[in-house]
């Protein structure tokens, strides 16, 4: 029986023991009749095993309270309000200066993807689009059968546009935004007296149904809740005795229609 | 959430070691599994089902060492001299390894980083040239021929002392 060529792939599978039975007793006779090779192959051997020798200390290592998991998973779970407003100031600023790299960064890596970083998500937009004088919302009001289908169209279901001129704040129009995950529909408001809120909704991976939860950093302050599989935010900086009955109103308003 | 506790959780002691392996500085080491492992919670739901959650892990911390790496040389030197001169070879020595191990490591570090990665990947995490190269994010050709040349460089530099032992002579061999 005539035996396949051996191969110098072969000779490292046969070091890492990665070939079948057959194939192993094969490159061993070769080795038997081929002693340069096989003071290499023994040298690659030898070589693993001093890998091994040297490193083994680390595995063994007791594990530094820094990296247990139950305790990071839980910090994901339930973040504290003031770590997320760190994170969601740090997101507009790379937002604000284009740092699309630094989503990888450290701050930006820890955030979860539940209800908080939905809130985090809509200060972030309303922090960007709030202020803004020049094309706070890229479709208007007039247009809201075409926001209503840009939106149901990037969401991949209705979302719902909550009607709040009852208490004096009307619909400026609204746009699809961009978060870490996926597409997010954000509707713009506002008074007769310059303050605008952001109603901000997106698909849920996570927290698919929550109660509505309050947020503040002094300035701005908002209600975040979700209601089978989407997360809905209301943010702006009204305070909250106000703003709390406005996010009732629109919960109630979203329930009703969906 | 237990599926993933019970699939990461005894990788960290490996991803410790691979990672001390590519930062060194045992702090910055751990602070890289660290942030491999909050990555690693919060896209738990992104990974492929079917995929190895180890190949993915360790994707998760080899991508991060990259980003931080190419961070590290745009930006100031972190690294002092003296972490690289009493790194993990004073921890070895102290902890009375054979002068063949510390040669060995010495000779690691001096390959070039793409040759060392497959080496441990493969050579001391016991991955398959397949996740090796999953990893990567190569080709499994590029592993082979990566593996091929940095096993046989060791054999010189082991042999020959390279830099390692520069004092050896090289003609003891030579009747």
């Amino acid at each position: 029986m005539t035996v396949r060529p051996i191969t110098e792939e072969e000779l490292h599978d046969f070091v890492d023991q990665t070939l079948d039975v057959r194939r192993k007793d094969e490159v061993a006779a070769y080795l038997d009749t081929h002693p340069e090779v096989a003071t290499r192959v023994a040298a690659y051997r030898r070589q693993r095993e001093l890998l091994k020798a040297g490193y083994a200390h680390i595995a063994d290592e007791p594990i530094p309270p820094q990296l247990n998991l139950a305790r990071i998973i839980e910090r994901q779970r339930r973040p504290a309000l003031a770590s997320w407003w760190a994170a969601a100031a740090a997101a507009v600023v790379l937002l604000c200066t284009g740092g699309i790299s630094g989503w990888s960064l450290r701050g930006v890596a820890q955030s979860p993807e539940g209800i908080a970083a939905l809130a985090e998500e809509a200060s972030a937009s309303y922090a960007v689009y709030g202020p803004d004088h020049l094309r706070p919302v890229e479709i208007k009001a007039s247009d809201r059968a075409e926001l209503v289908n840009w939106t149901t169209q990037r969401l991949g279901r209705p979302v719902a546009i909550p009607d709040l001129s009852d208490s004096g704040f009307r619909l400026m129009g609204g746009r699809v935004v961009a978060t870490a995950h996926g597409p997010a529909a954000m509707f713009m408001y506002d008074d007769d007296h310059g303050t605008r809120l952001v109603m901000f909704a997106r698909r849920m991976i996570v927290d698919l149904n929550m109660p509505m939860a309050p947020l503040s950093n002094g300035n701005v302050n908002g209600y975040t809740w979700a209601d089978k599989g989407l997360g809905y935010s209301l943010v702006g900086p009204t305070p909250p005795e106000r703003l709390h009955p406005l996010a009732d109103k629109v919960r109630e308003q979203l329930s009703r229609e969906t | 959430m237990n599926d993933m506790v019970h699939l990461i959780e005894p990788l960290i002691p490996a991803l410790r070691r691979y990672a001390r392996t590519l930062v060194r500085d045992r702090f910055a080491a751990d602070d890289l599994v660290q942030d491999c492992l909050e990555r690693a919670v919060s896209r738990w739901h992104q990974r492929r089902r079917d995929g190895d959650p180890r190949t993915w892990v360790f994707s998760i911390l080899h991508n991060l060492a990259v980003s931080r790496f190419r961070r590290q040389k745009r930006g100031p030197v972190e690294f002092a001299i003296e972490d690289t001169a009493d790194r993990d070879v004073s921890q070895i020595a102290s902890q009375d390894k054979t002068v063949e191990v510390q040669d060995m490591l010495r000779c690691v570090d001096l390959l070039p980083e793409e040759q060392r990665s497959v080496l441990l990947l493969v050579g001391l995490e016991d991955l398959s040239y397949t996740q090796a190269a999953e990893v990567l994010g190569i080709p499994v050709g590029t592993v082979m021929s990566r593996l091929s040349r940095a096993r046989d460089r060791l054999i010189e530099l082991m042999d020959g002392g390279g830099a390692a032992q520069p004092s050896k002579p090289l003609l003891w061999r030579v009747k």
